[in-house]
């Protein structure tokens, strides 16, 4: 039996779930591969038991995950039975954009946020879930759960629609869309809860094990293929890491770690120190950069 | 804001969560205590304390000190002008309680935002600045927790620090609160003594108030019994989406909005009286034998019976209100200024419907609780009103039950969400009132008359040709032994409207009688032809509907206005250009121009009379003139 308040969240998320799957025409599930998308993707097939998942998933691919990440999206595609769509920016893979020589900024910018943009165009979703939630990030905190998008998918904050009770707006005119953000009320502390309480799979790289990685600007990067050059003074070695989120390797820092289960793992975090997204280079190019990357389209 | 885990016991099933929400003015520090309340409790992380440092010497209010308003003012744009301008939920966890707080900003214009935030909550921590005392704002605060439906209150008595920690002005705060609170409903109000700035009875008690022997704000929090008495109330199921995935099983999905269930119970679909018995609570984690309140189910039936998203599930003797009128208290959140009589569309629950306000009965002064008259409502103004829907909708009153007692008003045309309601009871003259039905009808009518019954229907500013090319339509009309009738804006407005004046909520009321009046008329048999500037295609959609598509004849008199102005039959453009007349249509109120008039005609390159026959041509090809 879940306690109280994770019983609470998980019908939240699913009464959401449901409710945009009535209202609108065709909705897709954003898919990260994540923890978070672990547990937005758990909570789906409990929304519409028995019926099959009344949507797609999406996986946007940067062609930067870790190895690791890809093996377990498919697996976990084959294992559900999901329709899963793969979508890549192959415009910005013309263009040679990597997060290596062109930054992480740019390379965010074309391969993530231009390329989810694509992607929604090209198949007509008019909603797209996602897992993102509101104690991530302090403008995350004032993201409605659905969140509206003009066309060409521009969030603006100073529009968005009051939200009151469990009353959403579904309305949207055509080019119009809207990201949902089922999980909104979760913190990190729940995520991890449920997914040890409902043993739902995770990517092994959230648990600590020996792994190459390199020093670089004060984060610890894992050396996940031979697309990573060294500079002549970096030493790879073999640290026990793991990682708090997951993203494009290059971007992401790992933390040192003994834990090597998901009870350690809780209990590292309520001894933490610093924040889950502190391992995110991409959070730190500038000054309030997550409200200007959702400006620009980013989930 | 990262919630950072305490210790305390996983999985134990006890732990619930409490959703509250601060209210305060501008100045009486609720970010402040926010972020004291993260800091102290250990929710922030290193580096999210070292960026606030560091944005403190930018833009920081609290000179050296480290400003704990930065932690919890997101958005770019409110931390530049030091005001907070949307609602914000943060979190925090203890090993009893997981807590969700919902930070609104104080200021008037955003009045919406704080009714949205305590939509959702269950306490409200009220802030008053102890040099201030009790102010018109918290008065503003406390009516809008109570008419949310929030029972349980904190009166935060802040910056107490600066009062030197003084009882006796303290006490003082909380008598004249107490006094004003005491018609509000609130089942519990705690004051305590607080500084966020300094710490003082936040998390831990403070040394420096000796005199209060009450718990500090976390300890409240944490431990403050909210009777979820949702659990014991009538059982109601609104269904969402129908689960379908083959021919052999139909479930209707749901969360349980109150009360409980098992297999087997009787239950009754409110809009059409069937009755059934419960089959099955299916999860995917096997079959429950009961589900109450908050559980998110699928359920099936013993029979099928035809039901669908937006019907809601009941007990048979425990039965919701059905009415299509009711009144309500209406919170209105946009810029554009409520039209009663305008046809918007209401969510109730699962329920979409098609309304409007037919009436404001009054408004109620959110800072006095005075109740005054009023005509419209503008951005964050509340009401008390009369609700009237396409078709009866299902509902509780909003005092007995949040979920099924609440809707919001959306926009048609904009789409935007501009109202929020909390129903108070059906109007039972809604249940009284029938149609009547008569043996002669109107096609039996029309048939007498030789003709089809239409309603022709010009629209255009004022100056156009709309009388003058809708006279001569009359004209050609009865020349040819046809019945018609022939409305006009000056007309009406001289008698059955007399009572009304040009604003935009008088104008949608003035066009919605004019519309049931050429329903009637149709409905004898005649053809009606309507000449009025009908600015607004809301209103012109609204007589259309009721009308029906068919019948309901559009005809747009497309005029410049320098035109209009330069023709000007009545002399009314020379009188507003010298400022008598106000609320004019093309100066200083917009004109809404047909998207797709069945009929356009230009006038600048039509005489009245060939505009006319277009229109009479229109309407012998439509065969609407018989034969």
């Amino acid at each position: 039996m879940l306690p109280k308040h994770l019983r609470r969240l998980e019908a939240e998320s699913i009464e959401i779930m449901r409710e945009v799957v009535a209202e609108f025409k065709r909705p897709v599930m954003l898919y990260s591969i994540g923890k978070d998308s672990s547990v937005l993707l758990h909570i789906a097939m409990k929304a519409f038991y028995p019926a099959k998942l009344p949507f797609p998933l999406l996986h946007v691919d940067t062609t930067w995950k870790f190895r690791e990440m890809i093996r377990f999206r498919d697996a976990t595609a084959k294992r559900l039975g999901l329709d899963l769509i793969v979508h890549v920016n192959k415009e910005g893979i013309a263009r040679g954009i990597n997060p290596i020589d062109s930054g992480s900024e740019l390379h965010t910018q074309v391969m993530k946020t231009d390329a989810l943009k694509q992607a929604l165009d090209l198949h007509g979703f008019d909603a797209a879930f996602g897992g993102a939630r509101r104690d991530e990030e302090k403008s995350r905190a004032k993201e409605r759960i659905l969140s509206f998008r003009a066309a060409g998918h521009v969030w603006d904050p100073r529009n968005q629609r009051p939200e009151l009770w469990n009353l959403f707006n579904t309305r949207i005119r055509p080019g119009e869309t809207m990201r949902v953000f089922a999980m909104s009320n979760w913190t990190e502390l729940d995520v991890w809860e449920y997914i040890m309480l409902k043993k739902i799979p995770v990517v092994p790289l959230y648990f600590a094990k020996q792994r190459p990685i390199v020093r670089r600007n004060g984060a610890t990067i894992m050396i996940d293929d031979k697309r990573l050059p060294l500079n002549r003074d970096e030493r790879p070695e073999m640290r026990m890491i793991r990682f708090r989120t997951l993203g494009c390797y290059p971007l992401s820092g790992a933390i040192e770690s003994d834990a090597t289960t998901i009870e350690d793992v809780i209990t590292e975090m309520k001894t933490a120190t610093v924040s889950e997204r502190q391992g995110r280079l991409i959070d730190t190019d500038e000054a309030a950069s997550m409200e200007k990357k959702k400006r620009e389209g980013y989930f | 804001m990262t919630s950072k885990a305490t210790s305390g016991p996983l999985g134990t099933g006890t732990k619930d969560q409490l959703r509250f929400i601060t209210c305060g003015s501008v100045d009486d520090g609720k970010s402040t205590l926010i972020g004291r309340l993260l800091h102290d409790s250990k929710m922030v992380y290193q580096d999210q304390l070292t960026a606030v440092k560091r944005d403190s010497v930018r833009h920081g209010c609290a000179g050296s000190d480290i400003d704990f308003a930065l932690l919890v003012d997101g958005l770019e744009a409110e931390r530049e002008q030091g005001i907070t301008i949307d609602v914000a939920y943060r979190f925090f966890t203890t090993p009893r309680r997981s807590l969700m707080v919902a930070d609104t900003p104080g200021h008037e214009q955003y009045t919406r935002n704080m009714a949205t935030g305590a939509s959702n909550a269950q306490l409200a921590i009220i802030l008053i600045d102890a040099r201030k005392g009790v102010l018109v704002q918290t008065r503003r605060h406390s009516f809008i927790c109570s008419l949310l439906g929030i029972r349980h209150v904190v009166l935060a008595v802040n910056k107490i620090d600066l009062v030197a920690y003084d009882k006796v002005r303290f006490d003082r705060i909380v008598a004249s609160y107490l006094a004003f609170a005491a018609g509000l409903g609130f089942t519990s109000i705690v004051p305590i003594p607080i500084s966020a700035r300094y710490g003082d009875n936040v998390v831990d008690r403070s040394a420096h108030t000796k005199w209060y022997h009450g718990p500090s704000l976390m300890e409240h929090l944490e431990s403050i019994d909210i009777q979820s008495d949702t659990v014991n109330q009538a059982f109601r199921f609104p269904v969402q989406w129908v689960n379908r995935p083959n021919p052999d099983f139909r479930g209707y999905a749901g969360s349980v909005a109150s009360g409980r269930i098992s297999a087997g119970d009787e239950i009754v679909v409110a809009a059409s009286g069937r009755t059934t018995r419960i089959k099955q609570i299916v999860t995917q984690d096997g079959d429950l034998v009961g589900a109450e309140a908050g559980d998110a189910v699928t359920i099936t039936l013993e029979d099928e019976i035809d039901i669908g998203r937006g019907d809601l599930l009941s007990l048979p003797t425990e039965r919701p209100n059905i009415a299509d009128q009711f009144a309500a208290h209406l919170i209105w959140m946009d810029n554009e200024p409520l039209a009663p009589g305008r046809n918007y569309i209401l969510r109730i629950g699962s329920q979409t419907v098609a309304g409007s306000i037919t009436a404001i009965r009054h408004r109620i002064d959110v800072n006095t609780c005075e109740q005054l008259a009023a005509r419209t409502l503008s951005l964050n103004e509340i009401a008390f009103c009369n609700v009237a829907t396409a078709l009866p909708v299902v509902f509780d009153a909003y005092d007995v039950n949040r979920k099924t007692g609440s809707f919001i008003v959306i926009d048609r045309y904009t789409n935007r969400t501009v109202g929020a309601g909390m129903i108070a009871f059906p109007l039972r003259r809604a249940a009284n009132v029938t149609w009547q039905a008569f043996s002669v009808g109107r096609s039996e009518r029309a048939a007498l008359k030789n003709q089809k019954p239409c309603v022709v229907w010009f629209t255009g500013l004022s100056g156009a040709g709309k009388s003058t090319i809708a006279n001569i339509v009359d004209q050609k009309l009865f020349a040819m032994s046809r019945h018609a009738m022939l409305l006009d804006g000056d007309n009406l407005r001289n008698g059955l409207n007399a009572d009304l004046g040009f604003s935009e909520a008088e104008r949608a009321e003035n066009i919605r009688r004019v519309g049931h009046v050429a329903k009637l008329m149709a409905d004898s048999g005649l053809i009606v032809i309507c000449s009025f500037i009908s600015p607004y295609r809301s209103e012109r959609d609204m007589v259309r509907s009721l009308i029906g598509n068919e019948e309901f004849i559009e005809v747009f008199v497309d005029t410049p206005i320098e035109e209009c102005a330069r023709r000007d039959p009545k002399g009314l453009y020379s009188k507003v250009k010298s400022g008598q007349i106000k609320n004019f249509t093309g100066i200083d109120t917009s004109y809404e121009a047909p998207i797709r008039p069945e009929i356009h005609l230009r006038t600048m390159e039509q005489a009245p009379e060939q505009a006319a026959e277009a229109v009479v041509d229109v309407l012998v090809a439509r065969a609407l003139l018989g034969r």
